[in-house]
């Protein structure tokens, strides 16, 4: 009675904590300007299915995107035993489905032990790759410190999570074997059964002990993973989900106008300025995350620092110190110091930092050549260039700080309508020499 | 000739078929302009009226807009779109990637609505409605296509560009970096018009050097920016003797002989 209280008010506060800390996020994004986001739904649920659900975009690397299957899979058909773990802890019964399910039971158990080898298999390799065979992606200057100390913690826990359920499953069975009550015999243990001989030694009471132990290990960690998974890269897990859906369904070479300036510029040149509804925000691009749109600041939580943008950067494989990844990292890292703030006040204000300058320099982002590359390399369709456009935006038209060789550009452009300093009288001339 | 200046068109009172939109690059560089002739060779070839803005013209805005300065973007776009408007243009072919992106995808934000061509899928029509002739027989040379960011990732036009290519008998070589992951010249962005940051290497460097690691005798090429990034990489690698830089235009053209 006392555990089945005391794991009770563990789920309710780690699910309050959970839920306390999904809302501080959405407060957090919420700092974002309005986004812009045409197109149908139908489009959107489609793109979230293709990309989110069926992860279309994993494919181009065959070995991570099948290690990342399993573990996606392995998460979802595990995730069943663990709901049964949950009913056992509260009702304080003993594997609780199992007299409803029948047979089905014994599949689900048999599908679990399954995945649960698949999953320590994928997660070795992810470790593998990560730290042994040292994938370049996972090794540029900004995975330094945290970020690698964070994909290791996920990639530790999920084995110890796994061992866990195994070694409550090898005990288990024995106990079952052996008629100690409350352990009836029911389920299909193809894998724990090869830990079972390594228990086989132990007194019924060690083993209740061990089942306990690892059944206790299990529900507290996947409570503490849940809790850390807020401010950890992991939270792809479900943002991948709201993000492709809220992808642009665009081509990647657009780019929107700013309203507000458009209303300027017609009235310069003379044009019918139609009366908007609304007066548009007075500021020209970017300097902070509040400047950025929600979709920008969702994208930045939503990366999982998986680094394929980086690797196909044009700009960063020759050198470059623009990386796309540290952009959504630097703009998660500014977002994160903005959400402690309002963890703590209840409200933002101004702290006199900046993602442009504190984060992210004007080298970086004028490095970049808008090929798109980052856009096409992510798996959750995040928009690197659209934050960056923003920054030159902020720049340009707000500080008045374009590179030198792009001031001649503009006043090139603004006095003969061509890069060049060409006059527009010559642009036909190339017809001249036609024979 | 069967193109001709818009006010020229106007003056006659007729109608061109389609805008072709010449660029910058096509009005002013010496080796766009080649582009530009051969493009407008074909044009002629396939009996097209077609008109030019000439003097009219200006950039798109495209630079400036990539550049953060979109105060001179739409100072440039919403001129263009008025003059487009005032010539009722309907149809816009494009030899520049860029140019061809901003005409059709941002235009329209600012009110300015065309049905826009790139000139590698406008020129695929041209022959599927046997306007333009096929030539006979395979080419031998050796062919690499780089893919333009602004037609392929930009717009997802992958296939119309290698279809031309193949149409005309072009056995091609893909890259390792190719289609939707192809590797930038280096010039989107406004880059074209200032100094990179520094590196260890220029980023035209890099691709060309991929490229001619197939051996081609020619990279083919459909934009112009692409094409002075490449041209400029296949020198730096001392290989201009061996390697010719081609736009699709120019290909189709001298196998068509219509050029020499």
């Amino acid at each position: 009675m006392l555990s089945q209280v005391v794991f009770t008010l563990l789920l309710i506060g780690a699910g309050l904590l959970f839920f306390y800390h999904i809302r501080l996020l959405r407060k957090t994004l919420s700092i974002g300007r309005p986004a812009d986001l045409p197109g149908p739904s139908w489009k959107r649920w489609a793109q979230m299915i293709r990309v989110a659900i069926l992860q279309e975009r994993m494919m181009d690397k065959p070995v991570a995107s099948a290690a990342h299957w399993v573990i996606y899979v392995g998460f979802i058909v595990i995730n069943v035993e663990v709901a049964e773990i949950i009913l056992d802890g509260i009702t304080g019964g003993h594997r609780t489905l199992a007299p409803y399910l029948g047979r089905l039971y014994d599949g689900m158990t048999l599908a679990a032990e399954v995945f649960l080898a698949f999953v320590f298999i994928a997660a070795g390799v992810f470790l593998w790759r990560r730290n042994i065979l040292r994938v370049a992606r996972f090794h540029t200057p900004e995975m330094r410190g945290w970020p690698p100390l964070d994909a290791n913690i996920i990639l530790w826990t999920e084995i110890v999570l796994v061992l866990a359920l195994l070694f409550m499953n090898a005990a288990d069975q024995l106990l079952q074997e052996r008629g100690v009550s409350p352990y009836f015999r029911v389920g299909t243990f193809p894998v724990s059964r090869w830990i079972a001989p390594l228990l086989g030694d132990l007194s019924d009471t060690s083993l209740i002990a061990v089942e306990r132990t690892a059944w206790w290990l299990h529900i507290l960690g996947i409570l503490a993973f849940l809790n850390y998974i807020p401010f950890s890269k992991h939270l792809h897990i479900f943002l991948s989900f709201p993000n492709t859906y809220y992808a642009s369904l665009e081509p990647a070479g657009k780019v929107d106008s700013l309203p507000q300036v458009t209303a300027v510029v017609k009235e310069a040149l003379g044009f019918p300025v139609e009366s908007q509804s609304e007066s548009p925000s007075p500021l020209l691009g970017a300097k902070d995350v509040t400047d950025l749109t929600w979709k920008n600041l969702l994208d930045a939580y939503t990366c999982t620092e998986c680094g394929r943008c980086t690797a196909v950067c044009p700009a960063n494989i020759t050198g470059r110190k623009l990386s796309p990844r540290k952009i959504m990292m630097d703009t998660r890292d500014r977002l994160e110091e903005i959400k402690k703030k309002l963890h703590k006040n209840g409200r933002w204000e101004p702290d006199g930092k900046s993602l442009l300058g504190d984060y992210i320099t004007p080298e970086e982002i004028w490095a970049c050549t808008t090929c798109n590359a980052c856009v096409r390399a992510c798996p959750v369709l995040i928009n690197p260039v659209s934050i960056i456009l923003q920054l030159r935006q902020h720049l340009v038209m707000e500080a008045s700080q374009a590179p030198e060789t792009l001031n001649v550009l503009f006043v090139n452009l603004e006095n003969n309508g061509s890069p060049w300093a060409l006059p527009s009288v010559d642009r036909a001339k190339w017809i001249d020499s036609l024979s | 000739m069967a193109g001709k200046t818009l006010s020229a068109w106007s003056t006659s009172g007729e109608k061109p078929e389609v805008l072709y939109w010449v660029g910058c690059a096509g009005s002013f560089d010496d080796r766009a302009q080649r582009v530009a002739r051969a493009f407008v060779k074909l044009l002629d070839a396939a009996g097209v009226r077609w008109g030019i803005l000439g003097t009219e013209e200006t950039c798109t805005g495209d630079p400036a807009k990539r550049a953060g300065n979109d105060f001179l973007y739409q100072m440039l776009a919403l001129q263009n779109i008025q003059t487009l408007q005032a010539y009722e243009i309907k149809e816009i072919v494009a030899t520049c990637p860029h140019c061809f992106n901003t005409l059709k995808n941002e235009y329209p934000l600012l009110g300015g609505t065309f049905r826009v061509w790139h000139h590698s899928q406008y020129l695929i029509q041209l022959i599927e409605k046997k306007r333009l002739p096929l030539p006979a027989g395979m080419e031998e040379i050796v062919t690499v296509f780089h893919d333009p960011c602004y037609l392929g990732r930009g717009n997802g036009e992958y296939e119309a560009p290698r279809e031309l290519l193949r149409r005309v008998g072009i056995r091609l070589r893909e890259p390792e970096r190719s289609r939707d992951f192809a590797l930038c010249c280096g010039a989107g962005g406004a880059q074209m018009f200032k100094e990179p940051e520094p590196g260890r290497q220029d980023i035209n460097i890099e691709r060309t050097e991929e490229l001619l690691r197939l051996s081609p005798h020619r990279i083919a090429v459909g934009c112009p920016f692409c094409m002075t990034m490449i041209t400029d990489g296949v020198k730096h690698a001392g290989k201009q003797n061996e390697v010719q830089v081609q736009d699709l235009a120019e290909i189709l053209a001298e196998r068509l002989g219509l050029v020499s």
